[in-house]
């Protein structure tokens, strides 16, 4: 048998330059950004759950937890934010089945409801946070209420402007549509992590 | 003769114009092509290296000498500190990161990665985040807790070095959950039409691996680091004893992302050996699944050893026992590889090149390494030597025999895919040599240190420990020169180097089916799958999938094969030679 050589550039997996196949390059790409947008919020969970296995675990350090001298806190206003963010969440909810009906105006309303709890919410913390009687350094338990409260709101925050982001983008007639709307749907999923978040943390905050 | 027989010479160049050939300010710019952003990746780690081999052999310079001669012990702190973060951060993480950029979407056979923007977004948190931890020793108060940088001691050390070294390690934690997600979604998602979970080449498997433990492991560090931070501007004592805080709890922050992290810097390259090995033995590789899942148990087990490195903290007894036998147990799936591999080179027809050089060093070094692995994991002998040499002899020879042997028998195996050109064999052996003799040297009489009871961390020693000393800091210069011969032979390869053609090593994984470097876009349709990554001298195994391409490069070499007659030639194969 003689020796073959093989031109690489006439193989099937190589015809650079061919016109049949130079449509090719501009298909649509599939889009994984909602794939993307879970693994991220894996990647957020893990830091909230290195966070709150800190908490329990400053908390089975000590034998009186809070610390003997913690002031009292208010668990009132808590609640209500608690019910405030909860219901924000089937707010959002109806956008997704707003904007699968095409219906924009649907989606940019309840989006605009969700944006003004969340706002009610932070508001509600930086009221918490004024009123409390000990600071960040008090003890364990302020500095852990304080950067874990904190951490957490700052996801609020973000999830409120990127909440403010889509209604922004909304305003251009057919941005948005029901094949079209993964910037809703990801704003709507950041959402329903951060409330799960809250929920967690105010049971470890609050209640145990 | 057929032309799958080891090929002396390269191929000649196959096309006139080089599609993949590049303008070299793509390389300085925030480029989304997968294939450059791997080798700006790849380019900076080795940078970092060469920084972080320089502050090693000042360390061992240092330490040539019992007496505390060369540098002050404050600066020699930092340079161990330095050292460790920079290698293990900015080198051998990065460096996997790099390879897997790379290698991924032409592995599955997909134009680039999911996200090409995050990905230079990851990429670009890199280089700064080096430069301002590097800029430390320049503002004179470089970070000297080591690398675990544990409270107190972290607290109390100087605040704008350890608070340099907090922001360095968030702005490469963040770089690394990106690309971590970016691979996740690529493997899961963009795999070629036809190509299922089990027809991924073994070194894509090394990196859903690494990638899941990347994302489930590193946001818990930066929590640990968060707190600390708090801890160390704002003046709260989450880990800080004289205001009730617990130190430990930084510790298990801190090693439920760093244990892992032995996995993440030496998945990878157990992926890269799975790929290396069977091309120069060609042979099937010994063991497809078992080396797949053996990854993901790795992955899996990984997550729930941290505390073997917390055996002297007064963690309870209880836990020290669970952990002691999970580690003991993670050397299963990892003995699993490392017989896979032998059995791979077993009976093969073996090219003694650079790439496979590197590879069998990598298996026999990190075995040691990994035996002594076990030996640590062992709670009373753990106690013995915990925080002595014996323990710096063992990571060393699992991240340098193991890690960057493996990072180097991928840069010569990938060389020619990656820049077109083949690099120098003679000076690749030279390097392979003089890097084997280096490691070994430097590393090997530390376990005796240890076990006579040197302490890691410590500029000045007992005058009994000279001797041991003196040979580990020759050994350290070695390795240094080592570095040299490699250097030069990639600059001057990668300018002057005979060109590789698209296939030198006669592989099968469809990394090699396009052209050196590859094209924009990669393929210009989504390949079809011919055969399986691994079906060296087997006849089209997979008869289910439409052959589409008749390139006979794909059946390899038939004469090297396990086959039940090796005398009987396949009539496929002759039938189709002498058409």
């Amino acid at each position: 048998m003689q020796s073959q050589t093989i031109d690489p550039a006439k193989t099937a997996l190589n015809h650079h330059h061919d016109a049949t196949v130079a449509a090719d390059h501009h298909e649509a790409h599939p889009d994984h950004r909602l794939f993307g947008i879970v693994m991220f919020l894996v990647a957020e969970g893990m830091i909230f759950m290195g966070l709150f296995g800190a908490y329990l675990a400053f908390r089975s350090t000590l034998p009186v937890w809070p610390p003997e001298g913690t002031p009292e806190r208010e668990l009132l206003l808590p609640a209500v934010n608690t019910v405030n963010l909860i219901a924000s969440s089937f707010v959002i909810h109806n956008a997704d089945t707003a904007i699968k009906k095409n219906n924009v105006r649907g989606m940019q309303i309840w989006f605009a409801i969700t944006a003004a709890m969340g706002i009610t919410f932070l508001a509600g913390q930086v009221y918490e946070y004024t009123h409390l009687e000990f600071g960040l350094t008090t003890n364990l338990f302020a500095s852990a209420f304080y950067v874990l409260t904190g951490f957490h709101g700052l996801h609020v925050t973000i999830g409120v402007v990127a909440i403010l982001a889509v209604l922004w983008r909304s305003r251009v007639k057919g941005h948005y549509s029901n094949e079209q709307h993964f910037g809703i749907e990801a704003a709507e999923i950041y959402w329903h992590f951060v409330d799960v978040i809250w929920i967690i943390l105010f049971g470890l905050l609050y209640l145990l | 003769m057929t032309q799958a027989q080891l090929q002396e010479k390269a191929n000649s160049p196959a096309l006139i114009e080089e599609p993949g050939l590049r303008n070299w300010r793509d390389y300085f710019s925030f480029n989304t092509d997968h294939k450059v952003i791997g080798i700006q990746y790849l380019v900076t780690t080795f940078i970092f290296y060469c920084i972080g081999g320089v502050l090693a052999d000042l360390v061992r310079t240092e330490l040539r000498t019992p007496e505390s001669d060369f540098v002050s012990p404050e600066l020699y702190n930092s340079l161990f500190t330095l050292h460790a973060t920079i290698m293990i951060f900015l080198w051998i993480v990065p460096a996997g990161a790099g390879f897997a950029n790379f290698l991924l979407p032409l592995m599955i056979g997909a134009k680039d990665m999911a996200f090409p923007r995050l990905n230079a977004v990851a990429f670009w948190m890199i280089p700064p985040a080096g430069l301002l931890l590097i800029s430390s020793l320049v503002v004179g108060d470089a970070p000297d807790a080591g690398w675990t940088s544990y409270p107190p001691l972290s607290l109390v050390t100087g605040q704008v070095g350890e608070g340099i070294w907090i922001m360095s390690v968030l702005l490469l934690g963040t770089s690394s959950i990106l690309g971590a997600i970016n691979f996740l979604v690529t493997l899961i998602k963009m795999r070629t039409p036809g190509m299922g979970f089990h027809q991924m080449p073994l070194f894509c498997w090394a990196m859903l691996a690494t990638s899941a433990l990347v994302l489930v492991s590193t946001p818990v560090l930066a929590a640990g680091l968060i707190l600390l931070a708090f801890d160390l501007i704002a003046g709260t004592t989450f880990f800080n004893p004289t205001g009730g805080g617990d130190p430990v709890v930084y510790q298990h922050m801190f090693w439920f992302y760093s244990h892992p992290a032995v996995y993440i810097m030496i998945l990878p390259f157990f992926g890269v050996i799975s790929e290396v090995i069977p091309v120069h033995s060609r042979k099937p590789i010994f063991g497809y699944k078992a080396i797949a899942y053996s990854s993901l148990a790795i992955s899996f087990l990984g997550l729930i050893v941290w505390a073997h490195h917390m055996f002297t903290s007064g963690i309870p007894g209880w836990l020290r026992m669970f952990f002691m036998i999970t580690t003991m147990i993670i050397a299963v799936p990892t003995g699993i590889k490392i017989f896979s591999w032998l059995g791979t080179m077993w009976g093969g027809k073996i090219r003694l090149n650079s790439a496979m050089l590197f590879a069998m060093s990598f298996v026999g070094v990190f075995v040691i390494g990994g035996i002594s692995g076990v030996m640590l994991a062992a709670v009373p002998f753990d106690i013995h030597v915990h925080d002595t040499y014996f323990v710096v002899a063992h990571l060393h020879y699992v991240l340098f025999g193991g890690s960057v042997l493996g990072i180097f028998a991928a840069i010569y195996h990938w060389f020619p895919k990656i820049t077109g050109r083949m690099l120098n064999e003679f000076w690749g052996q030279v390097h392979c040599a003089l890097t084997f003799i280096g490691l070994n040297m430097t590393f090997l009489p530390m376990h005796k240190l240890g076990m006579m009871g040197m302490n890691r961390r410590i500029a000045q020693y007992d005058p009994k420990f000279t001797f041991l000393n003196e040979i580990c800091t020759y050994g350290a210069y070695i390795l240094a020169v080592s570095t040299f011969p490699f250097i030069i032979n990639a600059i001057w390869s990668w300018m002057y180097g005979p060109k590789a053609g698209n296939n030198p090593w006669q592989a099968l994984t469809l990394e090699w089916m396009t052209t050196s470097p590859p094209a924009i876009e990669n393929f210009d349709k989504p390949p079809v799958l011919a055969t399986g990554p691994y079906d060296y001298g087997l006849e089209r195994a997979r008869e289910s999938v439409p052959l589409s391409d008749p390139d006979p490069v794909l059946s390899a070499d038939t004469n090297s094969v396990l086959r039940a007659k090796p005398d009987e030639p396949y009539p496929a194969i002759v039938a189709e030679k002498e058409q």
